[in-house]
């Protein structure tokens, strides 16, 4: 979830009132925000770099503000006071209009080398624009919103604003060798090439994060104006000659990317939230990009769609009994201006260019029930009448977790990852041999791969309960993972059943004992026939010659007791004697 | 009887002596360890009323095995004096008797004696002085006859430092006549025995009281790990309210059914690598419901059911690569798109409590991989209000009570709301689940009716567990670094019953 930083004072008095922090908070909340924390720059430093470094910073307060993730209109101090307002009805949405300039289009030109690697861009002009120090720095933190969030990263989209006035059109947004990409990027103060300048934000901790998206391409996007001056390397890097100032008038702005419809998304956000700013309010001055393939687009698009719902739809899906005119009312104080049309039941519902998160009808019934205020909504509890099943597996499993305790093992629950070692090396098994799902991404060795046997985790138990009195009993009963390529992901769980004895003394009897016992509960006789189980003298790394067993019932093998070997208690850490049992009890189903 | 000689020897003491005895003495005079004395006051202490023991500790010096030594033969530099005849003894032959090492220096810095180590067949050591006094031997005798109190602080402190002295606390009783006192005692017994039953003996024997104050004997047994406990619980509740299990024993899962089929967008954050743990092997599934990928597909892409779409580029690819199912949201799909399959439709309740995995930043409360408990409901006409009534009921048998309601953003549920509850000792409203209304864009290409809404909740095991027992460090709950002291000692897990009062608080 996003979280907005905004300066309290400067909220209220967009605002026009001021709120207790209870007061905002319970705000927050009804709108579907969170008022997360209460902070100032100078508290911010001080906690991540001590208080000596924070001395003579801002001690203006800051709310931080959680946002959904999906409300990318809601950034900034702008969209939030917008959308707060509309909500507490002191304002009507504005309409955000695209205008033609008076003079020529301003064109950006895409050429085909960009296909291969970034080969979307959407443009606009915000023309006399007035900024301040506020709605400057506000101005560049949505941009940054932006690029974390709907933007992934600048992988999807990358914006890139410049001051008109430096510049002159039209623009080309092509795809270059690195070499020959050479201009003055922004906060440097001479000229590098694409490949210096790669080599340079290696190392700066804001930047590195984008170089992946296009180091290793052949050739890097880059926008240049008619004299063959570069606004930017996006997704990296503006350029500085082009850079934006406080007292920039007119702000030439590109989103280029590889999601078109985000790129449009994102240019839509920046205009509507900014143009409140321009001399003529909310208008933005529209420019043109031509394809490679020769069509041309207009953009912003800030295109109105409409949408109607039936108001008995709206009351169904929340639960509530409102008329249509409520209803419309409510919509519009969530930014989507509703009116009754048509039967008197039908309600056309504006959806302006700031929601793009309105997808759907059910979308509309949410921001419906928002308003209404979701804590007014009346409970009610469904008539589906149904009868309950467990899944019988785990129906097994509780029942027998119950009786190993009642036999005095006490259960522990082990982690499903762990690493290679586990179940291999030091069971003296190698890897391959283990049929073992693999994971492609572990940040360490404890996520390298799923169990195959529960037994590993049960190990590392007693090793961290080493200062506990012996005997140590202990069992889980839970699931290991195998490959299998008959199921339709290529592997299968497994539910095991493991027990391990750990005393001065191997105690295979007692392991023995479990076993009879565990065949007693499920009603599984001793005997070679084919309803009862039997164990034959078997071996396996895992445990010490001559003491190890297969364990076979209702003729098919179910897994193996025994005395473990020496030396998978010393790979595990531990210094006595073990017995184990391992068995999985899915036959018995 | 008394309770064996001495205590018997003691009582009759006592009889005669006006006042009391002191317990070291009478052992003294007993002839008897002091030991043997303490044993008998302890056990006669034990019969009530009878004496009364006071405990007094006294201080005394004594000396060590070697200062004992050197009060009987002198200290190791007489010792060493005493040998050197007057024609002198080779330092080399010196050292070599018993007092050698110590006795030289500490008779050097005496003066007693001297090396000459002009001589032509090594150093010679002589006397320096006729006669001397060894002091040290008769400080050691003085505190032997009981004088210690007449040598000076210094003068001790220097013998302990040689660790000739020592001293040691002597913990004595005073015994005087209890109330209760008697020289006739009967030994009580201490259990009854079936010897007593039958022969009836019982009746004329008194017996030992209890100690009801000390703690019994715990009996051997095994124990239920407490997660798992308030795990039954939670399937306890579903069941009770109806809801049937769902399958969950599949860790590997598609990104199609963790992901896709949620109509979450392919370039969600969530299915970042780090986010997600990916698999290298299976690393992709091998089969797919087609019919039902291609409408997935088509919703995703161009939208449809009523919907926008997401307008991107859909790829099957993207689809098919396994991972570790990040929640169990996904085995409710596959239980709804069973479901679907079923004509005509019939309504559902469905739950399921399993694990899943993330590929997060771990720290005291956050693992790879936890517990999420999960509710579904699918019928006709499900509102908000419906899925609001659930949750109180829901929360109810959690001893919950007072729940609040806040919009969220879920990306496959809409409307979303975010369930809090009032903590009383944190004095303030915390998450305690989500929830929603799944979307048409998930529910209708798996096939099931338009006017069928499915309702749904979620929480994780864990944070319910870590508040139910006070656990603050996920690792001591989860995996093998638990402390089995604590699964041992683990109450029942009796989720709607009143919580503790919390500790008070001390003022900061």
């Amino acid at each position: 979830m996003p979280t907005v930083s905004v300066k309290r004072d400067l909220l209220f008095q967009a605002l026009g009132r001021t709120y207790t922090d209870e007061e905002f908070d319970e705000l927050c909340f009804e709108f579907g925000l969170e008022l997360d924390e209460i902070t100032s720059e100078k508290e911010i430093i001080s906690k991540e770099q001590g208080s000596v470094k924070a001395a003579g910073a801002s001690d203006v307060v800051l709310y931080k503000i959680d946002v959904p993730a999906n409300r990318y209109d809601l950034l900034c101090l702008e969209g939030l006071v917008r959308g707060l307002q509309v909500f507490k009805e002191r304002i009507k949405p504005p309409a955000y209009k695209r205008v033609m300039p008076d003079g020529k289009i301003q064109k950006l030109i895409i050429t085909e080398e960009t296909a291969k690697i970034r080969p979307f861009a959407a443009a606009a002009v915000l023309r006399n624009i007035k900024f301040t120090k506020d709605r400057y720095d506000s101005f560049i933190e949505l941009q940054e919103k932006l690029h974390q969030n709907i933007c992934r990263k600048r992988a999807l989209v990358a914006i890139g604003t410049h001051d008109l006035d430096t510049l002159s059109g039209p623009f080309t947004y092509t795809a270059k060798r690195p070499s020959d990409i050479k201009f003055k990027p922004l906060n440097k103060t001479k000229e590098y090439t694409a490949c210096e300048l790669m080599n340079i934000y290696k190392t700066d901790n804001h930047l590195k994060q984008y170089l992946h998206i296009i180091e290793n391409k052949p050739l890097y996007p880059v926008i240049c104006d008619s004299n063959g001056v570069v606004l930017s390397m996006p997704p990296i890097i503006n350029g500085d000659h082009s850079r934006i100032t406080v007292n920039t008038r007119n702000v030439f702005i590109e989103c280029t990317g590889t999601d078109f419809t985000k790129a449009k998304i994102v240019l839509d956000i920046i205009v509507t939230m900014f143009s409140e700013y321009c001399e003529k309010q909310f208008t933005v001055e529209a420019a043109e990009v031509v394809f490679p393939n020769g069509k041309s687009y207009t953009f912003p698009e800030l295109a109105y769609r409409k949408e109607i719902v039936r108001a008995d739809l709206i009351n169904k899906k929340v639960g509530i009994r409102e008329t249509p005119e409520n209803l419309a009312k409510l919509l519009t104080r969530m930014y989507l201006k509703s009116e009754v049309i048509g039967d008197g039941n039908q309600i056309e519902i504006e959806i302006p260019p700031t929601r793009a998160d309105i997808m759907h009808a059910c979308d509309i019934v949410e921001d419906a029930a928002i308003a209404y205020g979701y804590n007014n909504i009346q409970m009610t509890l469904p008539k589906t009448y149904t009868i309950a099943n467990q899944f019988p597996l785990n129906k097994l499993t509780e029942l027998l977790r119950h009786d190993m305790a009642a036999a005095g093992f006490t259960e522990v629950l082990t982690f499903a990852l762990c690493s290679q070692e586990d179940i291999a090396d030091k069971l003296g098994v190698d890897i391959s041999a283990t049929k073992a799902v693999h994971i492609s991404n572990p940040k360490t060795a404890e996520f390298q791969v799923a169990r195959t046997t529960l037994l590993p985790g049960l190990l590392k138990t007693i090793a961290a309960n080493r200062k506990m009195p012996l005997p140590l009993k202990l069992f889980e009963i839970s699931d290991i993972v195998i490959k299998d390529s008959n199921t339709d992901v290529g592997a299968k769980n497994y539910r095991h059943l493991c027990a391990v004895y750990y005393n001065k003394n191997p105690g295979f009897e007692i392991i023995h004992g479990l076993l009879d016992r565990i065949m007693q509960l499920l009603d599984v006789p001793p005997g070679e026939d084919k309803e009862g189980y039997v164990i034959r003298a078997s071996e396996g790394p895992a445990f010490f010659p001559g003491r190890c067993a297969e364990i076979f019932a209702r003729g098919q093998s179910i897994g193996k007791l025994g005395v473990l070997h020496p030396d998978v208690i010393t790979k595990f850490e531990l210094t006595m004697p073990c017995s184990s049992l391992e068995i999985n009890i899915e036959p018995f189903l | 009887m008394a309770d064996g000689p001495v205590a018997e020897l003691l009582l009759r003491r006592l009889e005669a002596s006006d006042g009391g005895l002191d317990s070291a003495e009478l052992a003294t005079e007993l002839g008897v360890e002091h030991q043997a004395v303490v044993g008998a006051v302890k056990s006669l202490q034990a019969l009530g009323e009878v004496i009364e023991a006071e405990l007094r500790s006294t201080k005394r010096w004594e000396l060590t095995s070697e200062g004992e030594e050197i009060a009987r033969e002198g200290s190791h530099e007489a010792r060493v004096f005493r040998s050197i005849p007057p024609e002198g003894l080779a330092q080399s032959e010196l050292m070599r008797l018993p007092s050698g090492k110590v006795g030289f220096s500490k008779a050097m810095s005496n003066k007693w004696i001297r090396v000459d180590k002009s001589m032509a067949d090594g150093p010679r050591v002589f006397r320096v002085v006729d006669s001397m006094e060894d002091e040290v031997q008769r400080r050691l005798q003085m505190v032997q006859r009981g004088q210690a109190e007449k040598l000076g602080e210094k003068e001790r402190s220097e013998l302990r430092k040689r660790k000739l002295l020592a001293e040691v606390t002597l913990k004595t009783y005073w015994v005087s006549k209890g109330s209760a006192f008697s020289t006739s005692i009967s030994k009580q017994e201490t259990e009854l025995s079936p010897e007593m039953i039958s022969s009836g003996s019982w009746q004329d024997r008194p017996f030992k009281p209890y100690n009801f104050l000390a703690q019994g004997v715990l009996p051997d047994s095994g124990h239920l790990h407490p997660l798992l406990k308030v795990r039954s619980q939670f399937r306890q509740i579903f069941l009770e309210m109806g809801f049937t299990e769902m399958p969950t024993d599949n860790f590997i899962e598609s990104s199609f059914w963790n992901f896709d089929a949620l109509f979450q967008p392919q370039q969600h954050p969530a299915r970042d690598q780090h986010d997600t743990f990916f698999i290298r092997d299976p690393a992709e599934a091998l089969q797919l419901p087609m019919d039902y990928v291609q409408r997935v597909k088509r919703t995703h892409s161009q939208g449809g059911y009523g919907s926008q779409g997401y307008k991107y580029n859909w790829k099957l690819d993207e689809a098919r690569k396994n991972l570790l199912r990040t929640h169990t949201t996904s085995a409710s799909a596959r239980a709804l798109y069973r479901l679907a399959q079923k004509k005509p439709f019939t309504p559902a309740k469905y739950f399921s409590i399993d694990r899943v995995f993330r590929n997060e930043t771990l720290d005291a409360t956050h693992l790879a991989e936890f517990h999420q408990i999960e509710g579904v409901v699918a019928d006709h006409g499900l509102t908000l209000g419906h899925l609001m009534g659930v949750l109180r009921e829901f929360f109810t048998k959690l001893g919950i009570t007072q729940l609040r309601f806040k919009p969220a953003y879920n990306p496959y549920t809409e409307p979303s709301m975010e369930v809090f509850s009032y903590h009383p000792g944190l004095k303030k409203w915390v998450e305690v689940g989500n929830s929603g209304v799944f979307r048409p864009e998930m529910l209708l290409p798996m096939g099931l009716p338009e006017n069928v809404s499915v309702i749904a909740w979620g929480l994780s095991l864990e944070r319910p567990t870590m508040i139910k027992y006070g656990i603050n460090n996920i690792r001591e709950l989860v995996g093998h670094k638990v402390n089995l002291q604590m699964v041992y000692d683990s109450p029942l897990c009796r989720l709607d019953a009143k919580p503790k009062p919390p500790p008070t608080q001390e003022a900061a």
